[in-house]
């Protein structure tokens, strides 16, 4: 499952985005010219074969369902896990931008959960149940243990991220227990598919699997910095979150008050705020709009929850301020298909006058 | 394989728009790209039971699509691609968060039904700004646009190759599929061992095209570093369009747009 | 004008698991010929052709490029001299546009941004595809894609051109714009192709490989009309020198 845009907030995509950025960084730092000379029109053409061949769909014998390609298992024996993290960044990149896949501003959580356990974590794992002499057996054991393993700690990702954003209601138990499972199925069914590419190139083709487990191409594998790197931005992350969350729960507005010095923007005397404080002085001359009766914000079920978070999220909650916001909101939207409109017809008027 | 088809085409189509001129379109792909970047960290940034504050942000959405001549069709089609999986991540809000916070007339409304409907703006306002980006701008420039504003390069110079390649292994990659489906007309999908098979040929054939592109990159004087002639030219027009389009977000996101011109409204009408 | 000559003597090639791919070649191409390099699948010519450029080296035996010996250490001289177009223009075209394809070579020799982009027009203009600058490649048609191909050659201003192919997958037309484009070039022209009319029209000198040898190596005229000699290495008398079907009198292409 992809991180999606729409659930995601603007702390946790940055972070997972500075993450993921910083491992490409360290992994392109990685890869020496001698190697990229190599390498790079191979990284091109192998990332497009992951992105054509995930679309080819796959019946699994026994059980009826159908499953595709995951991607990263196969880059890392091919390329070396520093090259494939990459490339998976790049078939992410790629789905989000054109398929509207999960969605730029969540392309960092995506790239992490699905880039990062199977390059960096789980290919070591992949490569001591191969050993040295592969058959049937150890690279199906070897993919569907790597595959499984990946996919759970991608999911487990998916849901910290969901929580740790807010926006969607799932409670963290429920939603694991959700996803994992789901990830079971859809990880054993990845690595059954990954055994078949590996086992067909190791019987046609088995120097280039060799390729990457040759010491001499690939400098060892040092995860040691990686993970350090990860626990830091983890914790710091995790800390500031959690501060964030409990003592402002609105990052970008605690950050701006901070900028600012003031608690609200339109607080401030000068220029288009004062513009703004001036015509919400006006209109709070008029008495409440909504309904003379107003007790719905008086009913017990309309309490707020005792989270500041929503406290302050849903702030000064009354019948007057939500319909008057309705109206300006549709208001606003009409205004949206109106100019839209407008300037649609305009272009078109001017490109007839100049054809 | 239909599937394959369609996605090579979706690509090509959206392509072809960025091809097209309009004011969007002559833009500086940083400026459109660090614009986007701050829409939608915008858009991420409200409150989760915040609704209708979101509203201005489709007035500017709506301008600019316009102005970049995006057809609405496309939006539709692309909006309707990804929005399974916004309704799906969606749907357990209103079940779960049941607090009532607002009514409307008679309509009680929930926490849960407002931070669902919260996700579908977020949904759509998000898919179309990055449809926005890549229609007006194309990725490949997109891509150049990240690699001058700091993102490492080799990571720009693969999703370049990247590009290239889907192309050329798509239209591998069915021309098999269409080989196997036609001496196996009852079976939609390959059955495992044929799929393995499928699949391994093709990733031996992407893989001596590598080495045949190697090859040709080699007659070239290629010695590891890809050099990009791509030069952009940054204009007046779009220090313009990153100061107004942040101002707008920043008064978007802090002015109470909408429930200001509603008040405005019942003033008026009272 | 020395350095249009290509000179490869008793060149020996053999791939890692011990099989010959070339054995004993030697020829001499002068300055401004237009050689053709025929013979059946699998006969050694791109082999041969990769040689050239010094995508392959020797494994026994010499290839010179006007005085300089192709070397590991002289790849980049001899890269420059010597333009290879390949077989499939797919392999060729790999940057996003064809603009940025054709500046790939002059970019890779450290030029300064005006003298490649002077290359670039000139490239282009001399294969008549200014009009295809901007196109990404996948969306250009087989013709096209073997122009830009080619432009992305003669970009590097070389002396030598090496053609592996260039008029496979092409119609007609396409294949008569390309023979006559070709025919315009005044470099130093070798053409490996199983086209046989084309080769009759565009080289004088013909060289036919058999197994990794030379069998032949003479008159363009010569050569293609040895009805034994071409049955022997796997071919047939061009279309042009073979009778016509309908009226059983012979029009050579040229």
């Amino acid at each position: 499952m992809h991180m999606a845009d729409a659930l995601i907030s603007p702390q946790v995509g940055g972070a997972m985005w500075a993450t993921s950025l910083g491992l490409a960084a360290y992994s392109a730092h990685r890869l020496k010219p001698e190697m990229t000379e190599r390498k790079i029109p191979l990284m091109g053409v192998l990332g497009a074969f992951v992105f054509a061949a995930q679309m080819i769909n796959v019946t699994i014998p026994a059980t009826g369902s159908s499953g595709h390609l995951g991607g990263g298992m196969i880059l890392t024996i091919l390329l070396g896990p520093y090259a494939a993290f990459l490339v998976m960044f790049s078939i992410l990149a790629v789905q989000a931008l054109f398929f509207a896949d999960g969605g730029l501003l969540a392309l960092g959580c995506n790239v992490f959960n699905l880039g990062f356990w199977p390059c960096f974590v789980f290919y070591p794992l992949f490569k001591k149940i191969i050993g040295k002499s592969p058959t049937h057996g150890r690279i199906m054991t070897g993919s569907i243990a790597s595959g499984v393993l990946s996919l759970q700690l991608g999911a487990f990702c998916v849901v910290l991220q969901t929580l740790l954003s807010g926006i969607s209601e799932l409670p963290f138990g429920a939603f694991l227990l959700l996803m994992q499972p789901i990830h079971l199925g859809i990880g054993i069914i990845e690595g059954i598919v990954t055994a078949a590419v590996v086992s067909f190139v190791w019987q046609a083709r088995p120097e280039l699997l060799e390729l990457s487990a040759d010491s001499k191409l690939e400098p060892a594998m040092s995860l040691k910095p990686i993970l350090v790197t990860f626990a830091i931005v983890a914790l710091l992350v995790g800390t500031l979150l959690s501060w964030f969350a409990s003592t402002h729960p609105d990052g970008l507005e605690w950050a701006l008050f901070r900028v600012t010095g003031k608690e609200e923007l339109e607080a401030s005397p000068d220029g288009l705020h004062a513009a703004m404080a001036k015509l919400q002085e006006k209109t709070s001359f008029m008495p409440d709009y909504g309904f003379p009766e107003t007790p719905a914000t008086q009913e017990p079920e309309a309490e707020q929850p005792a989270t500041e978070a929503e406290a302050e999220a849903w702030p000064a909650i009354s019948a007057g301020t939500s319909v008057a916001g309705v109206v300006g909101g549709g208001i606003v939207l009409a205004l949206a298909v109106l100019i839209g409109t407008l300037l649609r017809l305009v272009q078109r008027r001017q490109n007839v006058a100049v054809s | 394989m239909t599937r394959l088809d369609t996605a090579i085409s979706d690509v090509d189509a959206l392509d072809r728009l960025a091809t097209r001129g309009s004011p969007i379109h002559r833009l500086d792909p940083r400026a459109k790209l660090v614009v986007t970047a701050l829409f939608l960290l915008t858009v991420v940034s409200y409150p989760k039971y915040n609704v209708v504050e979101m509203t201005p942000l489709f007035l500017y959405l709506a301008a600019l699509l316009a102005l970049g001549r995006i057809p609405a069709l496309m939006l539709a089609r692309y909006l309707l691609l990804a929005c399974p999986f916004a309704l799906l991540a969606g749907l357990f809000n209103p079940l779960i968060d049941r607090q009532v916070v607002t009514y409307l007339g008679p309509l009680a409304v929930t926490g849960g039904w407002l931070s669902f409907v919260s996700i579908l703006i977020r949904f759509t306002l998000t898919v179309s700004a990055v449809l926005l980006l890549l229609a007006s701008t194309g990725y490949v420039a997109v891509c150049a646009a990240l690699g001058k504003l700091g993102a490492p390069r080799l990571l720009v110079i693969q999703f370049l190759m990247l590009y290239r390649f889907i192309f050329i292994l798509t239209d591998e990659a069915e021309r098999m599929v269409r080989a196997h489906s036609l001496r196996n007309p009852d079976e939609p999908n390959p059955p495992l061992r044929a799929w393995g098979s499928l699949a391994g040929h093709l990733l031996l054939r992407a893989y001596d095209r590598g080495q045949r592109v190697h090859t040709a990159m080699l007659a070239r004087g290629f010695d590891g570093t890809l050099r990009l002639p791509q030069g952009f030219h940054w204009s007046m027009a779009d220090t313009l369009f990153v100061a107004g389009s942040s101002g707008f977000l920043l008064l978007a996101r802090y002015g109470h747009l909408a429930t200001r011109i509603g008040q405005w409204t019942m003033e008026l009408a009272a | 004008m020395s350095h249009h000559i290509i000179e490869v003597k008793e060149l020996e090639y053999r791939y890692a698991d011990g099989t010959a791919a070339l054995r004993n070649v030697s020829f001499r191409i002068e300055h401004g010929e237009s050689v053709g390099v025929i013979g059946e699948n699998g006969a050694g010519k791109s082999t041969l052709l990769l040689h050239l450029n010094g995508c392959l080296l020797a494994t026994k035996g010499t290839v010179r490029v006007g005085d300089i010996p192709v070397l590991r250490d002289t790849l980049k001289q001899i890269r420059r001299s010597v333009g290879t177009i390949f077989q499939d223009p797919n392999d060729q075209l790999f940057m996003p546009t064809v603009e940025e394809d054709v500046a790939f070579g002059p970019l890779n020799m450290h030029l300064p941004p005006e003298d490649v982009e002077s290359r670039v027009h000139k490239a282009l203009e001399a294969v008549n595809a200014l009009h295809l600058r901007n196109r990404p490649p996948h969306r250009l048609s087989g013709g096209e894609k073997r122009t830009a191909a080619i432009a992305t050659a003669l970009s590097m201003s070389p002396d030598i051109l090496v053609l592996d192919e260039p008029s496979a997958g092409l119609d007609p037309q396409a294949r008569r714009r390309l023979i006559n484009l070709l025919d315009g070039f005044k470099h130093t022209k070798i053409i490996a192709s199983h086209d046989l009319d084309m080769i009759l029209a565009l080289c004088p000198r013909t060289i036919i490989m058999h197994q990794g040898t030379i069998v032949a190596d003479g008159a363009t005229a010569d050569v293609l009309s040895d009805r034994n000699l071409l049955a022997k290495s796997g071919l047939e008398l061009p279309l042009g020198a073979q009778g016509c079907p309908i009226c059983n009198a012979k029009h050579p292409e040229k």
